[in-house]
């Protein structure tokens, strides 16, 4: 690739420090009191800030639901546009303008039911912008009905039998997707926000970020178990690049993978006792696409026994906990950088307009 | 609907040849070649190819026939005719498709070697031979052993046989041009061009030369063709041929050069639209961006974020896309961002017949969105005329910020004719679109107007401009959100105001053809002005006094149009759906005695319009329609 990656640079002389008051916009969020929106929208704003982002240089698009009002609230340019469509309206920008830094906006029903289709190529075409889908395993706006990420079974106002659809991965469907970055963190967990947050904005290419979202009106404490300080050490992974996949209360256990990952006869993962590891065990990596689908697939939040080093079971047994941070990241061509090497593969048969207009077989009539 | 097509006089100042053969025989190459022949020779041109709906048909069925018509002659050409002089029919399956438009006395040019097989002759329904009863019955056949010349003078070329016969179609070309009294030389040219293998080239020129050798030595003597051609109807200058689909293309690449902007068009393959994409995709250059999408809906999306950026975003599609797009221009409209949607109409409702052209799509066009969502939409009335439509659209679009929607249609696609080139592109201006520019320090206002009602732009990357736009009804001027009952008045008379003002910068309406001051008048717009203009001519010359006017805009409609037609004491709308342009002058309060509809996604037939129109006017109480 000849262009250098299209990331945001301040357009003039560095100002004094940016403050988040200097991505704040004039109007007053109407996002419900204690909805989980209100804090990634200061994570968001806070991570700019320190970041040094220029305002002028960052876009966010929405689509339409409870999130999608995001760009309202940012003093950044920014479209609020059709549900579901969000990816597409980037994705055109981010095309002709290779400059900006530009974030989209979506939620579990207007990323992953209406709005799939844009998402998952998107995802594959891997343009230079983030994507934070705000997952709250409802819709809001709508005032509450089950969405493509609630559980089988839940109970809603248009599944008052339980709704019948088998749920979304989110995480499973960015991967599938073929996407660059794929990120999971919480509303209720603001550092870890942020720092998913600014590590997707320095992703080169189209970084995936799935929000664990609160809606406290019509879905509260679908999170509880990850966000609660008391079960949130028992079920929550916090992955880091290059070290064991530690979690427990007192980070007591370890989780192992076997390598495994779709033989359905073999579990992929095995819990160990911290101070009773094997000497192989390996540390969690980025960049294992295997890993981050078993991660994603084939954790499933079931009771397993936890292991002794030599492989014989302990009498104590643990959940299997649910992963956040960055299951997966690879470095590979941005949208851009493919348009832009085709450019200069054509530079050479480029012929003036006149030149095109004429032809090649003309006569004249005199 | 009345009688079928009946037979017509062709004027003999023009001819009109149409080449049939199965899908691999090459006859598109053969058509064009012949047709660059005819231009040369000084004659006006126009074209459309018959392509099968069938990928790979197999060989020699009915359904796999292709076909290239042109009409050649006196200028001006404005159809390209109701029915055939002189038929190519490369086997039996091409005659049995195309007989049926051969004129009673036309000449029948075929490959005799396909007619003595058993095979081809049962795929295309016959039991046997048909040409001793066609030429008993009045037709003009000429026999021709195509595939045995072609072999025998292929036969120490060392090419396959497969190759050898491919060739067929040059013979004939040969032959063509012997029979209308062609020079050889800027054929073999052509073919110098456009094989760059020295085998195959030579092959060509080889078998052109025995093609059209032939017609001096057959032994049944037949009289080569001479028609009238009176020079100096087509004004002077450098000429070319051009197709609806790259006058589109140019017009844009023009449009872009301009405005000094960069170009963003976004498309999904659907035909006939694909066309213009795959001929835009050729074209990777600087501020050129030429992108195939996932569905119409991201494709007129994506063009919505590109326009936000700065672009000249455009999108083209057929029917069952348009449709697709119609939520995503209604937030264009909203947004009052430039887009341009071209919509090349084919025959529906959903996928309806893909590859034939109708004009059905005009009320989706107007009022296919939910609210008030008004914009602009104008019309081509000939191939070349989408060059010249495409760069006013995209004017309009970026100078007063608004939708523009072109309804070309598949026979303005597809079709081709004469073009004199621009001897001066500097007469197409440049694009000006309103930006903002921080000369008085005031704050920029996104909803903020010109004199025109166009919106004030400004695109990220300032510092002094941000804002955010938005679906939601935004208060005029500041741009932020507003449920206030007023102001979404204010904005809904804005967005309408603001399309009206471009009436002022159309062109006016005039009278096409007829005289000025006729008493009846005929309306039309979009491909079947040829036909319109040229029945004119024919009533005229029977004495009814009748002009056509034609639109190239349809909402709002050109300047000096209302006076037109209420000046009229008769207006006869004729269109090729089932009265929408008819409707929507009624809805605007003016003036339509008389509809006449054709629903059968061809050309409208002449003859058949005449007897209409004619019939119509004498018995003004029994409308045909």
């Amino acid at each position: 690739m000849t262009t250098s990656p299209p990331t945001a640079t301040p357009t003039s002389q560095p100002p004094a420090k940016r403050t988040l008051r200097d991505y704040q916009s004039d109007q007053e969020p109407r996002w419900c009191p204690g909805c989980g929106d209100y804090s990634i929208l200061k994570q968001v704003q806070t991570v700019l800030a320190e970041e040094n982002v220029p305002p002028e240089q960052v876009v966010f698009i929405s689509g339409i639901g409870c999130s999608s009002r995001f760009p309202y609230y940012m003093r950044t340019y920014g479209i609020h546009g059709i549900h579901g469509r969000a990816p597409a309206i980037a994705f055109g920008l981010s095309v002709v303008r290779p400059d900006l830094s530009i974030w989209i906006i979506t939620g579990d029903g207007d990323g992953l039911a209406i709005g799939g289709n844009h998402l998952f190529h998107i995802l594959r075409r891997n343009p230079n912008v983030q994507i934070l889908l705000f997952n709250n395993e409802i819709y809001g706006l709508t005032k509450g009905q089950y969405s493509p990420t609630s559980p089988l079974g839940k109970v809603t106002k248009s599944s008052p039998w339980g709704s019948p659809d088998e749920p979304v991965n989110p995480i499973a469907f960015a991967l599938g997707s073929h996407a660059s970055f794929v990120a999971r963190t919480l509303d209720r967990h603001p550092t870890h926000l942020k720092e998913t947050l600014r590590a997707a904005m320095h992703h080169r290419g189209a970084a995936f970020v799935e929000i664990y979202q609160n809606c406290n009106i019509f879905n509260d404490g679908a999170f509880e178990l990850y966000t609660d300080k008391k079960t949130q050490p028992v079920h929550a992974l916090f992955l880091k690049e290059g070290e064991p996949m530690t979690f427990g209360p007192n980070n007591q256990y370890v989780l192992h993978w076997t390598g495994t990952t779709n033989q359905q006869q073999e579990e992929p993962f095995i819990v160990f006792r911290q101070d009773d590891t094997p000497d192989t065990l390996t540390p969690f990596t980025t960049r294992n696409r295997h890993l981050a689908w078993a991660l994603a697939w084939r954790l499933h939040p079931v009771s397993v026994p936890v292991y002794r080093r030599d492989g014989t079971p302990t009498e104590e047994s643990i959940t299997l906990p649910r992963p956040f941070g960055i299951f997966f990241q690879e470095e590979r061509p941005t949208y851009q950088e493919h348009l832009a090497h085709q450019l200069e593969k054509a530079r050479e048969h480029i012929q003036p307009i006149a030149q095109l207009i004429q032809g090649e077989l003309t006569w004249t009539v005199s | 609907m009345g009688n079928a097509p009946s037979a017509e006089a062709t004027s003999p100042s023009s001819v009109v040849v149409r080449f049939a053969g199965d899908s691999g025989d090459g006859m598109q190459l053969a058509g064009i070649q012949f047709t660059f022949e005819s231009a040369l020779e000084g004659y006006d041109v126009a074209t459309f190819p018959d392509f099968p709906a069938e990928i790979r048909a197999p060989r020699g069925t009915l359904y796999g026939v292709s076909g290239f018509q042109v009409r050649f002659g006196q200028a001006p050409i404005l159809t390209t005719g109701d029915q055939i002089d002189v038929l190519v029919a490369m086997n039996p399956a091409a005659l049995k498709r195309n007989l049926h438009l051969l004129k009673k006395d036309g000449i029948l040019i075929v490959d005799e070697d396909t007619f003595n097989n058993k095979r081809n002759l049962q795929l295309a329904g016959y039991d046997q031979s048909p040409l001793d009863t066609l030429e008993k019955q009045g037709y003009r056949v000429i026999r021709l052993p195509i595939t045995r010349f072609v072999r025998e003078t292929l036969k120490d070329s060392g090419l396959p046989v497969r190759t050898i016969d491919r060739a067929r179609n040059i013979f004939v070309l040969g032959f063509l041009l012997w029979l209308f009294e062609r020079n050889l030389q800027e054929a073999e040219k052509l073919l110098q061009q456009r094989f760059k293998q020295s085998a195959i080239l030579q092959a060509n020129l080889q078998v052109l030369r025995r093609g059209y050798a032939l017609g001096e030595t057959l032994e049944k003597g037949i009289p080569q063709l001479r028609i009238a051609v009176q020079p100096g109807h087509l004004p002077p200058g450098k000429y070319r041929t051009l197709t609806g689909i790259s006058a589109l293309a140019l017009g844009l690449l023009l449009a872009q050069e301009r405005a000094q902007r960069p170009l963003f068009y976004a498309s999904y393959p659907i035909t006939p639209a694909s066309d213009l994409l795959h001929e835009l995709a050729q074209y990777r250059r600087p501020d050129v961006y030429i992108i195939q999408t996932e569905d119409e809906i991201s494709a007129i999306c994506a063009c919505i974020g590109a326009a936000y950026g700065g672009a000249l975003a455009v999108t083209a599609t057929s029917g069952p896309g348009f449709s697709l797009m119609a939520e995503a221009l209604g937030l264009a409209v909203m947004l009052e961002l430039p887009l341009v949607v071209i919509d090349l109409q084919r025959a529906g409702p959903s996928t309806g017949m893909p590859t034939r052209s109708e004009q059905a799509d005009l009320l989706q066009a107007l009022f296919g969105r939910h609210g008030e969502a008004p914009l602009v939409v104008l019309a081509p009335a000939t191939p070349a005329e989408n060059f010249h439509i495409i760069f006013q659209a995209c004017q309009i679009a970026l100078e007063h910020t608004v939708p523009v929607v072109v309804l070309s249609d598949l026979a303005l696609a597809f079709g081709a004719q004469a073009w004199r080139i621009p001897e001066n592109l500097n007469t197409y201006p440049t694009i000006r679109p309103p930006l903002w520019t921080n000369d008085n320090d005031a704050p920029y206002q996104p909803y903020l107007r010109t004199e025109d009602g166009a919106r004030y732009l400004a695109f990220p990357g300032q510092p002094n401009t941000i804002h955010v736009l938005g679906g939601l009804e935004k208060k005029a001027p500041e741009g932020t959100v507003s449920y206030d009952p007023e102001n979404h008045e204010r904005m809904i008379q804005a967005r309408r105001q603001k399309v009206l003002a471009v009436q002022k910068r159309l062109e006016p309406a005039t009278i096409e053809t007829g005289p000025e001051d006729a008493p009846f008048l005929l309306v039309g717009w979009g491909s079947t002005c040829g036909v319109l203009s040229s029945v004119t001519r024919s009533l005229n010359q029977s004495g009814i006094p009748v002009a056509h006017v034609h639109l190239r805009a349809l909402n709002p409609l050109p300047p000096g149009f209302s006076e037109l037609i209420q000046r009229a004491q008769q207006v006869i709308v004729v269109e090729g759906n089932t009265g929408q342009l008819a409707g929507w002058l009624r809805m605007l309060r003016l003036p339509v005695h008389h509809e006449i509809h054709w629903t059968r996604a061809t050309v409208i037939p002449e003859r058949w319009l005449h007897q209409q129109i004619a019939c119509l006017l004498q018995n003004p109480d029994e409308s045909p329609s």
